[in-house]
């Protein structure tokens, strides 16, 4: 033991910081990756309650080993490029679809102390980089050379790149309600009870950020990307094995880190919703994971109930209905902000 | 040297390389992706200006969204190269002559002899205002100094809104389009109509 | 808080394309002409407001944006009279072509708002943001009768050009700010005063600065564009394109050359004079060959342009108010020529080739004159007012000591005589191949009438119009 903490003291300040960071990294990331294993369980429990049925219950008690196994099957299945593939690019694909949705976790705050990054523009870092989530999809459905599949990557960059705008728009109204665009101050803005809570100003804005949200994450009934009843599997078609797992991650990282933008920017984050003994009690990482939790149940709940969309009224609903309500708020917001007495009740 | 200048090397590297690569490779699916690289990169070389607004609008404007359009109308149409190639060699040599004149003259005039460090700080007249982070500092400039180029600039993109739509819409009479507002109205009795029928006696 | 005053007309004119826009949208079948009587309205109103902002000082405004003078006043009215004119004369030629529509207006709109930016502009950046704006609206505008290949065409010649030169523009800029540190025009003028007499920097950067500004002028040798765009763009474009745009690319040239960058004049007065002995020559030598009657206007605009610069060569205040004056009354000339051209026009037949013009005399004496009275002015036949704006910038280039070039434009305006003469020959001497009737919009008629009589009847003012162009420039270095 003293020998390490020798070996410690003896390395370079770069090499020290570059340690510490990966070790941050890695805290984070491990805990994530189980968690997707594990929401893809409880959707499969969630929603077969919710269609009477029992769901996954046959791998070790009461089911609880199922996305164990599910794991291990497809690392031990053959990854199948198809003939005619762009080998390079297919390979690529669901990495690029990956990487993103776990970068973005690096400026997530947990805790008004648990954070990794703690930068100022970490709004625009998580736009921006959630914006390139999309590169997977897009490059998985040319690569693979397969009609369904290259249907289902058409359809997800339009649908991307659409509902991207609404999601900006409704963040614009978040950076001026919070006025910083730190993730952990605007969580800090919304300090001192649930009234002070974003979603309650912002109401549009924060339901079209969670609608944008679901489309932007390619699930149900926004998953025209994959439609399974229509073009098969859509952009993963042809993917097997890990590779196919890697898609799999990158959807339910992406819906796990949507949740945790949702409850950051608009459910106060860490904050508890009341401001005295009994709530206090728990400790701040719990009320977050509870909030997580509970915008995670909506996404199990919406998709367990309502039909696909059509895609063209995917569009209309992005183009002509969430884009101008945004925009409309905003303009609301400006308004009362400037001109009016009332403006504390965006703006402390 | 040091850790920053070494960052800066290699990301201009792979920014001259990838840049390269749009020019040269056949495949235009990939030209595209190595636009989207070369686009990153200057991301990262403005990072480390500590131009964060710039680097992370150009990813999440130039990465996010027109990369992703312009790889949409890439994929769809057929680019035949060969003939594209068609006549490159007949115009090389003009056209060569006339770059690198052009690269020489441009390298005489901007050489650090002529334009170097010392001379665009000296010739500088406002110092970037350092007591504010950059999003901050480019905010205040856009809404104050710079509102009027700023407005004209949101009137070229309306400008090129109503261009693209003007040039692109055309309503084809055959079109199949769905009202919405009339679809929820609809009531059961528009649709459905209720029959009484006598039954009829059994035989 | 801001001084918004000197750029209201602008706002006005944009304001109004917004509301052309949601008109559109509600009332389109209700009023058929809405759009235009609301596009027209704005640009009288707009003029009129610019008309009464008028202010003799020059003022620097927006942080160093824009500059109201009486350059920018008059230039201002001038681009809002030229665009109204070239909408009446156009008002039945688009009905009949199908691009009657709230885009043509909107876009014809935000075209002038580009212009009155370029010609008040103070700093580098409203200068190119108001260029664009204005180039954006011409590719437009020009492919707007998306069903024409040739419109088509020239739409895309246009752009792939046009993006070229402004690429060359900003490089220039970009190198202007390097070696003066500063994007505001008076500011590198006095940053250009301290510099070493032949900086290398400056002046490579003036080299890209006039080869885009020659781009977007149309002189040789960055013309290519010219009678392609002419010839492929529906008439009425052609109009627009042929008279507003040129005075607001005229008045860049004022701006940056003469403005910003007095200090390297040795150098772009050198520059200048080959650019308008190519100009001159290849206009009008080209003209002779064409047989398509809007090329040949083409050439004949780009002949112009160099006579245009022949009095900005002069790089004195006299020179440029010259200069200043023959744009003007080009702009007016073009507007005719193109007007006639329309006239001839109908429905499915478009006048372009020289033949319809052909015996115009026996289909509408009236016309036939009038015809003759643009051609007259624009090869400078005394006592037209095209031959007053001629001989003064001539003149402008002999006192500034060019001799040789005056020589050359005498002798190639005598040249450009012959095609100008040969057209007034066609339609009076030639039996009529095209016996089409005569049938456009009385706003079409009177106006032409009224710009041709005055292609005549302004001659006697013509030192009064000059002197108001030189109290236009009096401010310039």
């Amino acid at each position: 033991m003293g020998g390490l903490t020798a070996l410690w003291g003896g390395m370079p300040a770069w090499s020290q910081v570059l340690l510490w960071d990966l070790a941050k990294i890695v805290a984070i990331v491990v805990p994530l990756l189980l968690s997707v294993a594990y929401l893809t369980f409880v959707e499969r429990k969630v929603i077969g309650y919710m269609q009477v049925r029992i769901g996954p219950n046959r791998v070790g008690p009461r089911g609880w080993l199922q996305p164990i196994a599910d794991g291990l099957k497809l690392l031990l299945k053959e990854i199948i490029v198809p003939s005619g593939a762009n080998k390079g690019l297919f390979i690529v694909a669901p990495v690029l679809a990956l990487m993103p949705a776990l970068v973005a976790w690096a400026v997530v705050p947990f805790t008004s102390t648990l954070v990794l990054a703690n930068i100022n523009a970490g709004l625009l870092f998580v736009l921006a980089v959630t914006s390139m989530g999309v590169y997977g999809v897009v490059i998985a459905g040319w690569a693979s050379n397969s009609k369904y599949a290259f249907l289902g990557s058409l359809r997800s960059a339009a649908q991307i790149v659409a509902y991207e705008i609404a999601m900006g728009f409704a963040l614009v109204g978040v950076l001026m309600a919070a006025g910083t665009l730190n993730l952990r101050k605007i969580a800090l803005e919304q300090a001192g009870g649930f009234w002070h809570w974003l979603f309650l100003p912002l109401f549009p804005l924060f339901l079209v950020y969670f609608i944008a949200g679901v489309a932007e994450t390619n699930r149900a009934p926004f998953d025209v990307a994959e439609g399974e009843s229509e073009i098969v599997a859509g952009f993963h078609v042809e993917y097997s094995g890990m590779t196919f797992a890697l898609f799999f991650l990158a959807e339910y990282a992406n819906m796990i880190l949507v949740s945790a933008l949702t409850a950051v920017l608009f459910l106060g984050g860490w904050l508890p919703p009341f401001d005295f003994a009994p709530f206090t009690f728990v400790p701040p990482l719990g009320w977050f994971l509870l909030k997580v939790c509970a915008i995670l149940f909506l996404y199990l709940w919406l998709r367990a109930t309502f039909p696909r969309y059509r895609y063209d009224q995917i569009m209309r609903l992005g183009w002509k209905v969430l884009i101008p309500v945004t925009l409309v708020w905003i303009g609301v917001m400006g308004f009362v902000m400037f001109f009016t007495p009332w403006a504390f009740v965006f703006y402390r | 040297m040091t850790f920053e200048s070494a960052v800066f090397y290699f990301f201009s590297a792979i920014l001259l390389g990838s840049a390269a690569m749009v020019v040269t490779i056949r495949n235009s699916v990939k030209s595209a992706l190595f636009l989207v690289l070369a686009f990153v990169s200057a991301a990262c070389l403005w990072m480390l200006l500590r131009a964060e607004f710039l680097a992370i609008v150009l990813v999440l404007v130039y990465v996010g969204a027109v990369m992703v359009l312009f790889l949409f109308v890439v994929m769809m149409i057929d680019v035949n190269m060969a003939v594209l190639r068609q006549g490159f060699g007949e115009y090389l040599p003009i056209g060569g002559l006339v770059a690198v004149l052009m690269v020489v003259e441009i390298a005489l005039a901007v050489s650090p002899r002529q334009l170097g460090p010392t001379r665009i700080a000296a010739s500088l007249v406002h110092a970037p205002p350092l007591h504010m982070s950059n999003t901050r500092a480019l905010g205040v400039l856009l809404y104050t100094t710079y509102v009027y180029p700023f407005e004209i600039a949101a009137v070229i993109l309306l400008v090129a809104i109503i261009a693209a739509i003007a040039l692109t819409m055309r309503r084809r009479p055959d079109t199949k389009y769905q009202d919405p507002a009339r679809q929820v109205e609809v009531r059961a009795r528009d649709r459905v109509r209720l029959v009484k029928m006598p039954t009829e006696p059994k035989a | 808080m801001l001084h918004i005053r000197p750029v209201v007309p602008e706002i006005i004119v944009f304001a109004m394309a917004c509301v052309i826009l949601l008109a559109d949208l509600f009332w389109k079948r209700r009023f058929k002409g809405l759009m235009y009587g609301l596009t027209q309205a704005t640009l009288i109103a707009a003029s009129v407001t610019a008309y009464g902002l008028r202010d003799p000082r020059a003022r620097v405004v927006l942080h160093g944006m824009v500059v109201q003078d009486r350059l920018s006043t008059i230039l201002q009215i001038a681009i809002f009279a030229l665009t109204a004119i070239v909408l009446a004369y156009s008002r039945t030629y688009i009905v009949e072509r199908g691009v009657f529509r709230s885009e043509f207006f909107v876009l014809a709109l935000t075209g002038v708002v580009g212009m009155c930016v370029m010609v008040s502009a103070a700093h580098f950046l409203s200068l190119y943001l108001g260029l664009e704006l204005l180039s954006l609206s011409l590719y437009a505008l020009i492919a707007l009768q998306r069903d024409s290949i040739p419109a088509t065409e020239a739409a895309m010649k246009y752009f792939v050009l046009g993006a070229l030169s402004s690429g060359l523009l900003l490089y220039g800029l970009s190198m202007l700010y390097g070696a003066t540190g500063s994007l505001e025009i008076t500011r590198v003028a006095t940053a250009l005063a301290a510099l070493p007499r032949h900086d290398l920097v400056a002046t490579l950067g003036l080299v890209f600065v006039l080869s885009g500004l020659a781009f977007k002028l149309g002189v040789v040798p960055f013309h290519m564009w010219v009678p392609d765009v002419y010839e492929g763009a529906p008439t009425a474009v052609t109009l627009y394109v042929g008279a507003a745009p040129k005075i607001a690319a005229f008045a860049l040239f004022l701006r940056l050359l003469v403005e910003g960058l007095h200090g390297l004049s040795g150098a772009w007065q050198e520059m200048l004079v080959l650019l308008a002995f190519l100009s001159m020559a290849v206009g009008n030598i080209v003209a002779i060959a064409q047989t398509n009657l809007k090329r040949m206007l083409a050439y004949s605009a780009i002949a112009h342009m160099g006579f245009v610069l022949l009095g900005l060569l002069s790089a004195r205040v006299s020179g440029y108010a010259d200069a200043l004056f023959y744009a003007l009354v080009y702009a007016f000339m073009t507007l005719g020529a193109f007007g006639i051209i329309i006239l001839l026009s109908r429905k499915g037949f478009e006048a372009e080739r020289l033949e319809d013009l052909r015996g115009l005399y026996q289909r509408s004496p009236w016309y036939a004159w009038m015809m003759l009275l643009f051609m007259f002015s624009m090869a400078g036949v005394p006592p037209t007012i095209g031959f007053y704006a001629k001989f003064a910038v001539i003149e402008a280039a002999v006192s500034a000591g060019f001799y040789g070039l005056a020589v050359a434009a005498v002798l190639f305006s005598v040249i450009g005589a012959f095609y100008y003469l040969r057209i007034v020959k066609l339609m009076f001497f030639d039996a009529p191949v095209d016996a089409g009737p005569l049938r456009q919009g009385r706003d079409l008629r009177w106006l032409l009438s009224l710009n041709g009589i005055a292609m005549l009847l302004t001659t006697p003012w013509a030192g009064t119009l000059i002197a108001i162009c030189r109290s236009a420039v009096r401010g310039l270095p």
